[in-house]
């Protein structure tokens, strides 16, 4: 089935260089790391309370650390061993000061003993969720929102169509890709547990058209499953930032998510490849979530994609990889978009890691706006983005405020065009954060 | 844990288009150079020192100001465009001492006492221009049959004056003013070759559609209601030159694509106002700058609806 873009889909976003290195490298598993770190809070919403202490003997699998607020997702061991000690990290992403636990490994990788698996058609959704949730699911295609919230909508929010993200958008990575290639059936399988637990009407797989390989096996996969009756793959352009849950949403369904909305608000439900792969072995293998896919690519000798155990260091995986090659100054978790940059090899993976990207910075003098208007051909969101830098700098946060700078998901597409080279998410960060301060003094 | 030294962190997006200020001005200089062309073919030598003198002027301007400034001087091919594009709309006769006159007006007055690019209000090129035929009215007026390397040049009247001797037939005006075989400044005759080096800049997405389409259609159409030739005022004057060239400057042209056809719409109602209505032949220059003052005013108005925002009336 082949879709065509709404007229809209096709004017914004950025057309990137793809540098996609890896994606015929079929997945590796990175050899058991030796020690482990598991920060206590992986996701958007509550962090985790430790369920064990210092000299604890631990099994892979095991549950160490969980939540009672309703927006939270346990971890979990990723190795056996032991406890050897607690550290203070700085989160890659929110940049804040988060508890972890070390363990260091005994080398035998002993299970915690698996629960019965049984048929899905038996379960209940009740089940199915409290499955998710047990397993520490959190969506991968970065934003890491506990998956069993997105798929418990009020009841008043009819979800009709699902959406599955297998865009991969941003350059470099490839673990998405690689995923649907050579674990399409488990992804498949994990869709319909998503069907079964909302069933909506229609289901979509959003794969970009640079994937052409994964296309094809997906849509021989859905055939042969049987589920290619309300389930569809739709081809979209390679642009970025196609695979933004908004985006995604405005193109393949010509809906908008109203302004500080969600999806549900306009009967949408997105979840990414990946996630739907966890799911799959978490409520059908009873597996908890404790190793994905990561790119290891850029600057290193061999590029891999590779099955790694969350917690591992990045050091380790950039080893497995021949280290680094040639000039790289910046570690960067995620993608070059919307990536962070790291100062520490010794920062763990964890659950939102889809990439580690080598490279040298392109960083260079911010100039002056000539009001070329690239940002605003640029933004999905169709905001102003020059408009929100100006007030920024000006100090004018109410302003910012009321250019709907909550709407920006900082997807740097805008900064990327910018012939000035002006650093505009990092302007439309401070304002978001001087906003904050401001709400909570109020 | 420790961090590494050689480490360096920065803020994301870590991509850059490459597409920078500098390399948008070379851009724009490598498509002038067609029209420059043109007018060196027709107007020979001569029109050749006015457009390196103003050049050089410009670039000079600009690094004195910045200096006087205390600023960095970037070599950003920004004053060359603005030289010359300068040089393009006068007359090749005009003596070089008022070249430099006007061409350090665009760059020190126009554009560096408000602030160097991105903050001048009025195109500079066009600001040194108005301001050198309020000075030199005479010298600006002047117009000179095109004579190539050879001849000497015999003044003459633009199409655009009413003394101008218009050929019997039609088609070999319009051939005579698409080709550039005409009297009038020096880079805005040969239409043809001002809408290669155009086209040229839409290919590469360095200009927008928009303001081109909008200026020229509006001239068209109105000139054409009004019982007017109006395949003669799209060809004849500075009308192309500056639809693709000067009115689709970024800095002093709306940033969002509607204000961009305002602006547009507005320039070809001003220009055929002045052309019909008004005491001068030509009045490019001064409708793109008109809607220069208005540009702030638009941008002010004009907003993207942003995603998700409902449209009016919606509920």
């Amino acid at each position: 089935m082949n879709f065509k873009l709404n007229w809209r889909g096709t004017s914004y976003g950025v057309k990137l260089p793809e540098a996609k290195l890896t994606a015929v490298s079929p997945i590796e598993r990175a050899p058991l790391p030796e020690k482990v770190i598991i920060t206590l809070h992986q996701n958007i919403g509550a962090p985790c309370k430790p369920l064990v202490k210092r000299g604890d003997k631990v099994l892979t699998g095991q549950k160490i650390g969980d939540s009672e607020k309703f927006v939270s997702a346990p971890v979990h061991a990723t190795i056996s061993g032991e406890i050897s000690g607690t550290t203070m990290l700085v989160h890659p992403a929110t940049g804040q000061l988060v508890e972890a636990l070390i363990i260091s490994s005994d080398g035998t990788d002993e299970w915690v003993v698996p629960e019965a698996k049984d048929a899905i058609d038996t379960l209940s959704v009740e089940e199915i969720l409290k499955r998710i949730r047990e397993a520490g699911i959190v969506g991968l295609g970065g934003a890491a929102f506990p998956t069993q919230v997105k798929l418990s909508p009020p009841k008043d929010k009819r979800i009709d169509t699902v959406i599955l993200n297998g865009c991969e958008c941003e350059p470099y990575i490839t673990s998405d890709h690689r995923v649907m290639l050579e674990y399409g059936r488990e992804v498949l399988s994990g869709l319909n547990i998503i069907r079964k637990v909302l069933s909506p009407d229609n289901m979509y797989i959003a794969i970009e058209d640079n994937k052409q390989d994964a296309i094809e096996h997906v849509r021989k996969l859905l055939a042969s499953m049987k589920l290619d009756r309300n389930c569809k793959i739709v081809t979209l352009k390679s642009k970025y930032p196609m695979g933004a849950e908004k985006t995604l949403i405005q193109n393949i369904l010509a809906r908008e998510v109203p302004i500080g909305g969600l999806p549900m608000d306009v009967g949408v439900v997105v979840h990414n490849v990946s996630t739907a792969r966890a799911i799959h072995d978490a409520v059908s293998e009873r597996k908890p979530f404790i190793e994905r896919v990561v790119t290891v690519t850029g600057a290193v000798k061999e590029p891999k994609n590779l099955l790694v155990r969350l917690g591992t260091p990045l050091r380790d995986l950039i080893e497995n990889c021949g280290g680094i090659d040639g000039e790289a100054n910046e570690i960067i978790l995620g993608g070059p978009m919307m990536g962070i940059s790291q100062f520490d090899l010794g920062f763990p993976v964890i659950k939102g890691t889809n990439c580690i990207l080598l490279k040298k910075s392109m960083q260079s003098k911010e100039g002056d706006c000539i009001s070329c208007g690239r940002c605003l051909d640029a933004c999905p969101m169709s905001l102003m983005p020059t408009m929100l830098v100006k007030y920024a700098k000006a100090g004018r946060y109410d302003a910012c405020k009321e250019a709907y700078i909550a709407d920006c998901f900082e997807c740097g597409a805008c900064a990327y065009a910018c012939p000035a080279n002006i650093p505009i998410v990092q302007y439309i960060k401070i304002a978001k954060s001087e906003l904050i301060k401001r709400a909570a003094k109020k | 844990m420790t961090g590494d030294k050689r480490i360096l962190i920065s803020p994301g997006p870590h991509l850059w288009s490459g597409l920078s200020v500098s390399k948008i001005m070379y851009l724009v200089t490598l498509a002038l150079i067609l029209p420059s062309g043109a007018g060196v073919y027709f107007f020979g030598y001569r029109a050749l020192l006015v457009m390196v003198t103003s050049v050089a002027t410009a670039v000079l301007t600009e690094y004195v100001s910045k200096k006087l400034r205390k600023r960095a001087f970037v070599m950003d091919w920004s004053a060359v465009v603005t030289g010359l594009l300068l040089a393009l709309t006068i007359s090749p006769t005009v003596p070089l001492w008022m070249v430099v006159i006007g061409s350090a007006f665009s760059i020190g007055i126009v554009k560096e006492a408000f602030g160097g690019l991105g903050h001048n209000i009025f195109n500079p090129a066009l600001g040194g221009r108005a301001f050198m035929a309020t000075c030199f009215p005479a010298e600006m007026t002047t117009w000179v049959l095109p004579a190539g390397f050879v001849a000497d040049a015999v003044t003459c009247a633009t199409p655009l004056n009413e003394s101008f001797a218009f050929p019997a037939d039609k088609l070999s005006l319009y051939k005579a003013l698409f080709m550039g075989n005409v009297g009038g400044s020096i880079g805005e005759t040969s239409t043809l070759l001002i809408l290669i080096g155009g086209l040229l800049l839409l290919v590469l997405g360095i200009i927008n559609w928009r303001i081109p389409l909008a200026y020229i259609g509006t001239v068209a159409l109105l000139t054409f209601a009004l019982g007017q030739d109006a395949i003669f005022h799209i060809l004849a004057g500075g009308l192309m030159l500056g639809a693709f060239f000067m009115a689709t400057d970024y800095v002093t042209s709306p940033i969002t694509n509607k204000g961009r056809i305002i602006f547009g719409v507005g320039a070809g109602v001003l220009t055929v106002v002045i052309r019909l209505f008004g005491g001068m032949p030509e009045g490019v220059c001064f409708s793109i700058l008109f809607m220069n003052a208005l540009t702030p005013l638009i941008d002010r108005y004009i907003k993207v609806r942003p995603y998700g925002l409902k449209k009016a009336g919606e509920k």
